[in-house]
């Protein structure tokens, strides 16, 4: 966990005096919404179908247990007892009053928690690997140079207006967990031949109506050039990306319309008038910011407790723990995901009394920390081996073990068409039917790592273009209309996904995903092969064949 | 961007003025009453683009009571009962299509 300074509260806590007062003056009509749009969406609040929607900030995705309780507050007090993670690291809740909403952040803002900057044309949530910091063979935590890009930029008066909204993500592993091909900044943590920390860096990734998959700008930053680098790259953003047409707006087409080569020279013209000025980050900071990441006290425990043995009977147990637990640093401890995805539900929602529940068994098992992922899933990052058949008993009585982690049934999926103002067609209602299609773990498991990701219009929100399956919900004649992709992937082979054929009717959606499915089992080499293998050995041919042969 | 009253407005048929309200953001319909009502049938209707026109310019006057207000479709059955012309006017009035998670 990292804990906050006296300068983060006091900034915390003056922005909820601020909107408090603007949100007054709103009600009151002093502020037209006109005037007031801006301001309510730089904390995080939209204006969805029905009602408001409130999105907040979980940086780099780690919550300790007492935030966690704060969020169900807000859920149970505010808002209708749920609340719904976000592909970037956020929570959202859906139906909050605006007139709620200056308590709502003041309630937040006693655990260190805001909204700042969750939208609007300005830096949004840092996100990382949400097995930062635990998993094997990181470089290093790349928490910390999440925080200090998130404190550079927070509220940072020349990142406030971009031409769009930016995004960031940072990775320290090989296996990309991150989605740093797919952001408008991507970072990889690497270390030179010197052994110095460094990044690998990205530029001009991005899902939504034009998507690209982002491209190496330069190989290897130093760690103290890491500030300066990112600045130089949003002057020259700022500088030439359109303001005229927020279709064009995003880094991603400044990129793709100047070339690479071009945009990589702008960049290294710009960087070195600033490189070598008080951007440049003393290892002080950096120590320091490393200082206020509290890592938990870990016992010397065995690889293999007993209870972990004698637990291994119980298939049940079994199948969640091959499923859901991974590998930790640390030798006796494990790291499990928590799936958000129970079969016929929304994917990553969690009720106010889960997340209670859930804050509870951080304490218990956890050192009271949890991790969000992008994958809409939540994570225990430090649990002991001999705690996991207790943990697993807990997580299942609460509806919160099932073992469908990277299986065909955890699906990402935006709000869609039933509470997003910007959607043509409805994601969940998908969603769920699609899990209970393959609501047999046995048969999720043969089919084996099979990622479906459901976008309720072209925004990608729900990143289909980056699916093995993608899904993409638009509106054709006044019905819903849904065009499938296959082949994407978000790691760091990242690719986007190719259209299979025209589109299909909402109730036909989960019939074409079977049908896919069946081909690829047929296909299949052998029963390791997965189905992203299986899809770039052969193409797309052999199953549009399969989808539209009889229809 | 371009204001609502400044859009060219073609009513291919019976439509009513909706938004959300401002304290709140639940969905709310223009009132032949220069009101708002949370009841779909409580609705003004227009048939024309200018009467759409002149009822939305009366709901973005009033900035107070509600925002983001536009022309949606409706149509109106045989007893004259006022139903959501399409998919997304029918989530605004009815809610969800789904359980919600509680």
């Amino acid at each position: 966990m990292y804990a906050y300074d006296e300068i983060d509260r006091t900034l915390v806590n003056e922005r909820v005096l601020e909107f408090r007062d603007q949100v007054q003056r709103r009600l009151s009509g002093e502020l037209t919404e006109d005037e007031f749009k801006m301001l309510r969406l730089q904390n995080g609040v939209y204006l969805q179908l029905h009602a408001y929607m409130f999105r907040v900030a979980i940086p780099y995705g780690t919550l300790a247990s007492n935030q966690l309780r704060a969020l169900a507050h807000v859920a149970r007090k505010y808002d209708r007892g749920y609340g719904h993670f976000t592909t970037r690291q956020n929570i959202q809740f859906n139906w909050i009053k605006l007139s709620d909403l200056p308590d709502a952040l003041a309630d937040l803002a006693e655990v260190g928690i805001h909204a700042m900057q969750t939208s609007g044309n300005n830096m949004r949530n840092v996100t990382s690997d949400q097995w930062a910091g635990v998993a094997p063979g990181e470089i290093e935590d790349p928490r910390i140079w999440s925080e200090l890009i998130r404190q550079h930029t927070t509220l940072h008066p020349e990142f406030s207006f971009l031409p769009r909204k930016f995004k960031i993500a940072i990775t320290a592993s090989d296996h990309d967990r991150a989605a740093i091909k797919v952001h408008d900044i991507g970072l990889k943590l690497i270390k030179n031949e010197k052994g110095e920390t460094g990044f690998e860096v990205l530029v001009g990734g991005g899902l939504g109506r034009t998507p690209f998959i982002g491209k190496t700008i330069k190989h290897f930053v130093h760690g103290r050039d890491l500030l300066s680098y990112i600045e130089a790259i949003l002057r020259v953003y700022n500088q030439y990306g359109r303001r005229d047409n927020i279709y064009k707006a995003r880094i991603k087409i400044l990129v793709h319309e100047l070339g690479i080569e071009k945009f990589s020279r702008e960049v290294e013209e710009e960087w070195q008038h600033i490189r070598n000025s008080s951007l440049q980050i003393d290892d002080e900071v950096i120590e320091d910011i490393r200082s206020r990441f509290i890592y938990p006290a870990y016992e010397k425990l065995p690889h293999m407790p007993d209870e972990l043995r004698q637990a291994a009977a119980d298939p049940d147990f079994e199948a969640w723990r091959k499923n859901s637990v991974a590998p930790h640093k640390v030798q006796g401890y494990s790291i499990v995901t928590i799936s958000l995805k129970p079969i016929g539900a929304p994917p990553g929602d969690a009720t106010a009394e889960q997340m209670d529940a859930l804050a509870d068994l951080a304490d218990k098992y956890s050192f009271g920390e949890i991790r969000v992922g992008h994958e809409q899933n939540l994570a225990l990052p430090h649990v002991a081996k001999r705690d996991l058949p207790a943990l697993w008993k807990a997580l299942d009585k609460l509806g919160l073990a099932t073992p469908n982690v990277n299986l065909i049934t955890d699906i990402i999926a935006c709000p869609g068409l039933d509470y997003c103002s910007l959607a043509n067609a409805r994601s969940i209602p998908i969603a769920q039917e699609l899990t209970r299609r393959f609501a047999n773990h046995e048969l999720a498991n043969l089919i084996g790592r099979l990622h479906i990701n459901i976008s309720g219009c072209i925004n990608a929100c729900g990143h289909h273009h980056v699916g093995h399956i993608g899904i993409l919900g638009v509106e054709k004649n006044g019905e819903e209309v849904y065009q499938i992709t296959i082949g994407g992937r978000a790691d760091e082979n990242a690719a986007l996904g190719n259209l299979i054929g025209p589109g299909v009717k909402f109730d036909e959606v989960a019939d074409v995903v079977e049908d896919i499915v069946e081909a690829y089992l047929a296909l299949r080499e052998r029963p390791d092969e997965l189905f992203m293998d299986t899809v770039k050995r052969l193409g797309v041919e052999p199953f549009k064949e399969r989808v539209y042969a009889t229809r | 961007m371009t204001s609502p009253l400044q859009q060219k407005l073609k009513i291919a048929g019976p439509s009513v003025v909706t938004a959300n309200r401002t304290w709140d953001g639940v969905v709310v319909y223009r009132t032949a009453a220069k009101g708002w009502s949370v009841e779909l049938t409580d609705a003004a209707i227009v048939r024309n683009s200018d009467e759409a026109k002149a009822l939305l310019a009366e709901a973005v006057a009033d900035d107070v009571g509600a925002i983001g207000p536009y022309i949606a479709p409706v149509q109106v059955d045989d007893a004259g009962k006022i139903l959501p012309g399409n998919l997304r006017e029918q989530i605004r009035r009815d809610g969800v299509t789904i359980d919600l998670p509680v």
